[in-house]
């Protein structure tokens, strides 16, 4: 896993003149969102409110839209910005940590967050971390207890809890 | 010197051995809450509470307010090893802190950041005994329009900021506007681009926002290049300490400067956070070092540390004097307060000379029994950073997680967490600069309130931000930060007619247009 | 909102049934007064999660706080009682948790106004109905205040003085939007017609009471419990007291005044009256054991001295209700909040 990241990367992915084309489209859209409620709301002087509700974002998202299209052309006519965002691998290496929190926040909806947290903690170290299981089982039954003890028992606060917690009677 | 015979007084009250052990049992608890997000002070003086009832309140005081040190102290450490700031005003710590962390000069960078806390709470207490009565009558001075040009002078001082093109960071700062302005408008108290979600009803927290942006940003960053993390690789050094003092002894400009921001932000009361980003603004503004800003300089540890410190020391005397608590933790502590039977406000120093002798004792015995504590745990903190990535990895998410979902008890903002995450690590391969986006998140409806207030007072004449000397000099001095990096741009462009523009003095010119 | 109420109802009508059923004993946990009498069919097992729909520092998390205190002390549950400030949404926030927190008995929610005007001016779905009606604690005062050294002494002089003044130069600061201060702002504004006040909204009654002693405000209408200590201080004086009849509590605060010296705003010829209901609501779908043992709980708090003196210093109207009759009260108070709404032109569209 650490060995020769920077020597091969495998196969670039995406060129950042085109993420830098995307953000900025996102960045253009979020604008029309806030700009259409801003509209809704009233972007003028209102008798009695002040500066209606709108007025502040409406202007907020005109400056982002205007230094976004900026940005969206400067990225646009740039010849020499075909620097490689990311390459393969090491957006494999982001997404072997992105995938399994994606599924760890899932599952906390399901089995609590203290059960999601040990397999979690257990499987991002042994599929990606290459750790010694034993460790790996040390680890992610440890930390999660310490949560618990930490947040239920001496500073009550109440965290997402799943079956097994209920069947130990919480 | 009727304090300082008040202040003896007050020390006889609380130097007792008793009073000593409370302080450090207050320090570890406030440590541990400072460290793990998630944990509110609110939590733990809410279980200590009983136990101060049978307690006399000048001890029960001394012990709750050494959790309000305990956990000031600990926000440092998670900015610094994990780019986490569990607090606003950790913020700007993480600037400078992290990456010396990634550096492995953790150890330094905590001392730097312990120290300068102290540094600034003792010239914040030393304020609040001498000039206690004239400081409580400066805070009345301001009304809305003071506070915005307070907040106005915290993103003058701040812009600039970014090293990439200025309309990225313009782009980064009204993200981070139309973020904070998601929610219920307090003004109108209209609903604002929620569309009908109910999740959104209550906005971003800041806190969801930082966690995701610096927190999970920063691990797919370090995955993406191939789990390297050079602070593994450091040696313990058992003499940090005094080195790091060394160093800091001639950073004394720079503290000065962040105890005098920091002590007037905390008494006006603008607050810690505005303090903490101002104080760095200025500090990368003059210091002679300031283009290394954001590659790991110790003074953009000391600035942002010391004023926020001193800020939040000094909040407290408007607590105690006017009854506004600061912040949630102040909020306890002024609960506190009612049960013993002492009313906060104007009459506490006047009725309860004791009890406020005390406590004002009890900060500077507090603070000096805090720094002795952290600093004694610095080569432990450092040394988590020797566990290797893939354990720790883990362990950050599962405590960001945990964090964000202590927020408003929502699995919304864990995903929301996510989220940030990702946009975090897309933002800073492009050089968007997330410390904009940050500050906007934070102070960005706080200055947008006081704007429509001051508006609403002055019927729309934009000339209450000139209606007195204290704002009008807060305004001059904001516009003249403002346009600083302009009048530099301009003074280089003249020596040298061939140097490029600098991109963050055209940034700063382009934000004062849009204003 | 009409599909909640429908949604609601029968959940009510459903635990009156089960109070019923559950015998004699429930029962008389809700109707006897002495708290020793009473036989506990339930305890909480865990920590009570005491929700503030509000910021701290204003009149609801300070009671809130104080009763957390008061419990602590005299030992009166067996779990500790963690308050939580739930202010985002104008207390939109902390109301749809307890909202979505059906059959949990762990959980209580303080109320103010809000309970009312959040849904009304933002159209927010939620509605008292939602929520379990525990207890009404007392009813919170409002008091006109200005600065000590204002040349109006009397509420008249106020309204004159605003009257003869170019519209809207006179600043009312109070807590929030369209909640219940400028509420009462917009009620005395049928006194100062043609002429209107500047209604400045901060976040919350503390510093409100502050603005005020600042000047950056010409008046407010502050909960006593806000204000108390700057009278006390005599950086504020109190006009009027926006009730029928005179504050009960005898006892000097000042060095020349007490709460009851302070006249009524009716005795001045300002005929505004408005209460504001701090009462105790919990989860929907609970049952009437869970009820009864707060109910229970705040007798017990409301019997002790520390209870007393904080109503004293706050000037509180106390007056307790439970059960039908408190529910009574708060469809009452529903509707005035309605009307009253309507009438400042406040209501959200659709209700």
């Amino acid at each position: 896993m650490q060995k020769g990241e920077d020597t091969n990367d495998g196969r670039p992915l995406v060129t950042n003149r085109t993420m830098e084309i995307v953000v900025a489209l996102v960045l253009l859209a979020g604008c029309t969102l806030v700009i259409y409620d801003s509209v809704r709301l009233g972007f003028g002087w209102r008798e009695g409110e002040g500066p209606a509700p709108g007025y502040y974002p409406f202007w907020v998202a005109v400056i982002l839209a205007v230094s976004s299209f900026i940005n969206l052309v400067s990225a646009a006519r740039s010849a020499g910005a075909s620097e490689t965002f990311v390459s393969l691998r090491p957006f494999g290496r982001v997404l072997a940590v992105l995938v399994p929190s994606l599924i760890y926040v899932a599952l906390i909806g399901y089995i609590g967050i203290y059960v999601a947290s040990a397999i979690f903690i257990f499987a991002f170290m042994i599929a990606v971390g290459r750790e010694n299981p034993l460790k790996a089982i040390g680890v992610a039954a440890v930390v999660p207890v310490a949560l618990f003890f930490m947040f239920e028992k001496w500073f009550l606060v109440p965290l997402p809890k799943g079956p097994l917690e209920a069947w130990l009677g919480y | 010197m009727d304090e300082i015979v008040s202040l003896i007084g007050g020390f006889k009250v609380a130097l007792s051995w008793y009073n000593l052990a409370l302080m450090i049992v207050g320090i570890l608890l406030g440590v541990i809450i400072g460290v793990l997000p998630g944990l509110g002070g609110a939590n733990g003086v809410a279980i200590l509470l009983p136990l101060t009832f049978a307690m006399p309140p000048t001890s029960a005081i001394i012990m709750l307010s050494c959790i309000y040190w305990g956990a000031l102290f600990g926000g440092a450490i998670t900015s610094i090893l994990f780019n986490i700031p569990g607090e606003p005003w950790s913020v700007a710590t993480t600037f400078d802190g992290h990456p010396m962390a990634q550096q492995g000069r953790a150890d330094e960078a905590l001392t730097a950041a312990f120290t300068s806390s102290f540094v600034g709470a003792l010239v914040a207490v030393v304020v609040i005994t001498f000039l206690a009565p004239l400081v409580a009558k400066f805070a009345l001075q301001f009304g809305p329009a003071e506070f915005f040009s307070v907040f106005f002078l915290t993103f003058a001082s701040f812009v600039g900021m970014g090293k990439g093109s200025p309309f990225k960071v313009l782009a980064s700062m009204c993200l981070g506007f139309a973020l904070g302005a998601v929610g219920l408008d307090k003004v109108t108290g209209t609903l604002r681009m929620t569309f009908g979600h109910e999740e959104l009803l209550i906005g971003f927290d800041f806190l969801i926002a930082v966690i995701g942006l610096f927190g999970i940003g920063e691990i797919l960053s370090s995955m993406e290049s191939g789990l390297k993390f050079s602070g593994s690789h450091a040696t313990i050094r058992l003499n940090v300490v005094l080195q790091t003092w060394k160093h800091l002894l001639k950073l004394w400009v720079t503290s000065i400067r962040s105890c005098i921001v920091g002590c007037w932000m905390g008494i006006t009361p603008g607050g810690a956070t505005p303090a903490s980003f101002m104080s760095y603004g200025l500090a990368k503004r003059f210091s002679k070092r300031g283009a290394n800003f954001g590659k790991g300089e110790v003074e953009g540890v000391v600035a942002p540390e010391t004023a926020a410190h001193a800020a939040g020391t000094s909040a407290l005397l408007p607590m105690l004097t006017l009854g506004i608590p600061g912040s949630p933790t102040a909020a306890v502590l002024l609960g506190g307060l009612m049960i013993w039977g002492l009313q906060p406000g104007p009459m506490l120093f006047v009725e309860q000379k004791d009890f406020v002798w005390g406590l004002i004792a009890s900060m500077y015995l507090g603070n000096i029994a805090g720094l002795i504590i952290v600093l004694t745990c610095v080569p432990l903190f450092a040394a988590i950073l020797r566990v290797p990535f893939s354990i720790i990895a883990p362990i950050i998410l599962v405590i960001c997680a945990v964090g964000a979902y202590t927020v408003h008890n929502s699995m919304f903002d864990v995903w929301l967490m996510l989220a940030f995450g990702v946009v975090g690590y897309i933002f800073t391969k492009l050089d968007y600069p997330l410390p904009p986006l940050v500050l906007a998140i934070v102070l960005g409806d706080k200055a947008e309130e006081s704007f429509r207030q001051a508006m609403l007072a002055s019927q729309g004449n934009l000339s209450i931000f000139w209606s007195n000397w204290l704002v009008g000099s807060i305004m001059t001095l904001g516009t003249i930060l403002l346009f600083w990096p302009l009048v530099t741009w301009l003074q280089d462009k003249r020596r040298s007619l061939n140097s490029r523009p600098v991109a963050a003095s055209a940034g700063a010119a382009a934000v004062d247009k849009e204003r | 909102m009409m599909a909640f109420q429908k949604a609601a109802e029968p959940r009510w009508a459903g635990s009156i049934c089960r109070l019923a059923a559950a015998g004699t004993l429930a029962a008389s946990t809700l109707v006897l007064s002495t708290p020793q009498a009473v036989a506990q069919t339930w305890e909480p097992t865990k920590p009570i999660q005491f929700v503030i729909p509000a910021g701290t520092g204003g009149g609801a998390d300070q009671m809130a706080r104080f009763i957390q205190g008061v419990v602590a002390k005299n030992n009166l549950a067996k779990q500790p009682i963690i308050t939580v400030n739930k202010a985002g949404g104008a207390g939109a926030e902390g109301f749809l948790e307890v909202k979505k927190s059906a059959g949990d008995p762990h959980s209580i929610i303080i109320t103010l106004s809000n309970l009312f005007t959040t849904p009304l001016a933002t159209g927010v779905p939620f509605n008292w109905k939602d929520m379990t009606p525990v207890a009404m604690l007392a009813l919170d005062q409002f008091i006109l205040w200005v600065p000590a050294d204002a040349p109006y002494k009397t509420a008249k002089e106020y309204i004159e003085a605003v009257k003869a003044a170019p519209d809207k130069s006179y600043k009312m600061g109070g807590t929030g939007s369209k909640q219940e201060d400028q509420i009462i702002t917009v009620a005395l504004e049928k006194l100062t017609a043609p002429k209107k006040f500047t209604y400045i909204p901060f976040a919350g009654g503390g510093a409100v009471a502050v603005q005020l002693v600042g000047k950056h405000v010409n008046s407010t209408v502050n909960n006593p419990i806000e204000a108390v200590s700057q009278w006390k201080a005599g950086a504020l004086n109190p006009l009027c007291l926006f009730d029928s009849k005179r504050s009960v509590y005898t006892l000097k605060v000042t060095a020349t005044m007490a709460w009851s010296d302070i006249p009524t705003c009716k005795e001045v010829g300002v005929n505004t009256e408005y209460q504001m209901l701090r009462g105790i609501f919990m989860s929907p779908g609970v049952k009437p054991e869970h009820i009864a043992y707060y109910v229970d709980l705040f007798k017990k708090v409301m019997a002790t001295d520390d209870w007393k003196s904080f109503m004293e210093q706050g000037a509180f109207n106390q007056t307790f209700m439970t059960g039908d009759e408190f529910r009574r009260w708060v469809e009452n108070a529903e509707r005035q909040h309605h009307d009253l709404m309507k009438e400042a032109g406040f209501l959200a569209a659709g209700k």
